[in-house]
């Protein structure tokens, strides 16, 4: 059985691909820059500053656990939400108060909102309509869009005819029907099943690919980010902690929490020395990436992904193997640490067929740079 | 490459029929059938009384009374004020409230339900009190009158059809797409509150053309009235009349239960009514 974190480790080797080489159509898109936002609801402080820049044609995910700001972020760029202070900047243009009518963005919503008393083809034309387009221009490509996300023997169906997936499929073919040069999506998949879940980011990616729109999408689903996204942004707290390619994300998380967030970690007792550059833990030496925060000192914990720990059989080790988890063609192993810490490591199932619960093991420390955290 | 996505995805599952509800009768406890039963006499009885008193050759003379037709258009008239008036100030305040004050529901339960606990005969007096003469020797103060007694009902109507809506997320797509308030209003929000608007009509002009106590403090003679000093003239007639109007008003009633079980075009919110449990589907999955 693999894990979300596992998944999203997985997500993220797919997802190097085309970070690394862009196959977005760039020209349909347009430039959007959000410039330190900030806003308050009431006592909470729901954006704190925050900063994106996306590119023409990109496809940037905000990732971050609930109440982090990613869906107010996107709500200010749709003109639904009126930031405190901070600019939203499209195509080079101050949109911070231009209504959210006039900002021609696409949207797709997680609850699906489609309107009940409108045909899937009348929804799609919809935003036609009030384009004053001509009831043939507009059956015309309200029926094309609908053939392209596969519904078109749907079109005269209403909505509550439609299953959850049609239904959100109809909504995106809405959004796209004006031709917007931005694309939101708010959690579009989150009331999906997984099956018809995995079929729509996947048409979703492929389309916003063809048509090269500008699209910013809110998740709080790490697999989703990391499988669909150019770039992906963690957001904790209203800011933005890292914004990287997926790949970059998961193998030089900037911070502790975006190492904690993406995928799975590792942590092991470990003690900075005076400078804060250097952590000792299990016996070796390794330096700290980018120095510790100021507020760490002493005891603290390094944080190492499973598959970057070295575990090897043999007497008097640090370890002892506890538990193992078949994954496929990996195995995770847990070994208790110095007899009170558990820390998973991730090995070749051949290697950790070897490694029965019970075996004494010798944990160590990738030589290179690793991210410590305060001690839990 | 989207278009063959798009045909893979064609075959995806449709959604499940309803399921068929066989022997529905059979597992209708008898108990219930007794309550039923007890409830339906409790209602027919006075009905059939009425009818009995009155005889069949009372209805056709009705129309030809004296004074029946000026009551009855007055009544008509001061249904279609109040109707007009209720929804143009109801509709856009429950909107509203619902859009942009949702904390203001509770509040504005416990206002609506005010014309309810209150008694009428305090409301009239003290109206009569207050306005103004010009205003006192017009029937239309009673309309003013009935807009604040058919509030509870409208309002109750007009909320039902607004929770079985996902109002906040239809608004905001519709903006997306470019659709301003007036747009969304027109194009979006009335149609699918088409059978809660229709409720809200029917119980307000059920509820004028059956006020009593206002109309004959104010000293107008309204369809109610006329029935009662009639009674002094012609006891089975008046009757008459009482159950003619029952039954007109039931027959509408039904014509909106037909027209909003139907459904059809309308999903969710346009089904609702008063007298509909307001209830929000989970997301679904497939």
């Amino acid at each position: 059985m693999t894990t979300n974190a596992d998944a999203g480790a997985a997500a993220a080797t797919t997802a190097a691909a085309p970070a690394a080489a862009p196959a977005v159509a760039a020209g349909g898109g347009a430039p959007v820059s959000l410039t330190h936002l900030s806003r308050h609801f009431g006592a909470v402080r729901a954006l704190d500053g925050l900063t994106v820049d996306v590119a023409p044609g990109e496809l940037v995910a905000l990732l971050g656990p609930s109440g982090c700001g990613k869906t107010t972020a996107l709500r200010i760029l749709a003109g639904f939400e009126t930031a405190d202070s901070g600019t939203v900047t499209v195509d080079g243009k101050e949109i911070s108060h231009v209504p959210a009518s006039r900002r021609d963005m696409g949207m797709v919503f997680q609850s699906y909102s489609l309107f009940p008393n409108m045909s899937a083809l009348d929804n799609v034309g919809f935003g036609l309509r009030l384009r004053k387009k001509s009831s043939t221009e507009r059956k015309r490509r309200a029926g094309e869009l609908l053939d392209m996300v596969g519904l078109a023997r749907q079109a005269g169906q209403f909505p509550h005819q439609l299953s959850g997936g049609q239904q959100q499929r109809v909504a995106l073919a809405r959004a796209l029907a004006i031709e917007p040069r931005v694309l939101l999506l708010d959690e579009p998949l989150s009331a999906l099943d997984a099956k018809v879940r995995l079929q729509l980011r996947e048409q979703i990616r492929s389309l916003q690919q063809r048509l090269g729109t500008t699209t910013l999408f809110v998740t709080h689903d790490q697999e989703e980010a990391l499988s669909m996204s150019d770039r992906v942004g963690v957001m904790k707290d209203g800011k933005l902690e890292q914004i990287a390619t997926p790949s970059e994300l998961y193998a030089e998380p900037a911070t502790a929490f975006v190492a904690e967030f993406v995928g799975t970690m590792s942590r092991i007792p470990g003690r900075l020395d005076g400078t804060g550059d250097q952590v000792s833990a299990v016996g070796q030496t390794v330096p700290v990436i980018g120095g510790a925060a100021d507020a760490l000192a002493g005891d603290v914990d390094v944080l190492v992904r499973p598959e970057g720990l070295n575990i090897t059989a043999g007497p008097n080790g640090n370890g002892i193997v506890a538990d193992r988890t078949f994954l496929g063609s990996t195995t995770r192993i847990s070994v208790l640490l110095d007899g009170d810490h558990m820390v998973k490591v991730d090995q070749p199932s051949t290697v950790a067929a070897g490694l029965p619960p019970g075996t004494s093991v010798q944990i160590s420390l990738p030589g290179t740079a690793v991210l410590v955290s305060e001690r839990r | 490459m989207a278009a063959v996505v798009g045909q893979q995805l064609a075959g995806e599952l449709a959604p499940v029929p309803p399921r068929v509800r066989t022997g529905a009768i059979r597992r209708f406890p008898y108990w219930r059938w007794i309550i039923l039963v007890i409830a339906g006499l409790y209602f027919a009885l006075p009905l059939y009384a009425g009818f009995r008193f009155a005889g069949i050759s009372s209805f056709p003379s009705v129309a030809s009374q004296e004074g029946f037709s000026a009551a009855f258009t007055l009544s008509l008239r001061l249904a279609a004020i109040t109707t007009v008036l209720t929804l143009v100030l109801m509709v856009p305040t429950v909107i509203w409230v619902h859009l942009r004050l949702p904390k203001v529901r509770r509040i504005m339960e416990t206002i609506t339900i005010l014309p309810i606990v209150i008694p009428p005969v305090v409301l009239i007096l003290g109206v009569l009190e207050v306005s103004p003469a010009q205003l006192k020797a017009s029937a239309n103060l009673l309309a003013l009158l009935y807009v604040v007694l058919a509030m509870p009902f409208a309002y109750r109507a007009l909320d039902a059809g607004l929770r079985a809506l996902d109002l906040k997320t239809l608004v905001e797509a519709s903006n997306s797409l470019g659709g301003g308030m007036g747009t969304t209003l027109w194009r979006i929000i009335l149609p699918n509150l088409r059978t809660a608007l229709l409720s809200a009509t029917v119980l307000t002009v059920a509820l004028v053309l059956g006020e009593f106590t206002m109309a004959s403090l104010d000293q107008y003679q309204t369809f109610p009235v006329w029935i009662v000093a009639f009674d002094q003239t012609s006891g089975p007639i008046s009757v008459a009349a009482s159950l003619a109007a029952l039954i007109v008003t039931w027959i509408v009633l039904m014509l909106i239960s037909m027209i909003g079980g139907r459904g059809g075009r309308g999903g969710r919110g346009a089904g609702a009514t008063l007298f509909s449990v307001a209830r929000r589907e989970p997301p679904g999955g497939s």
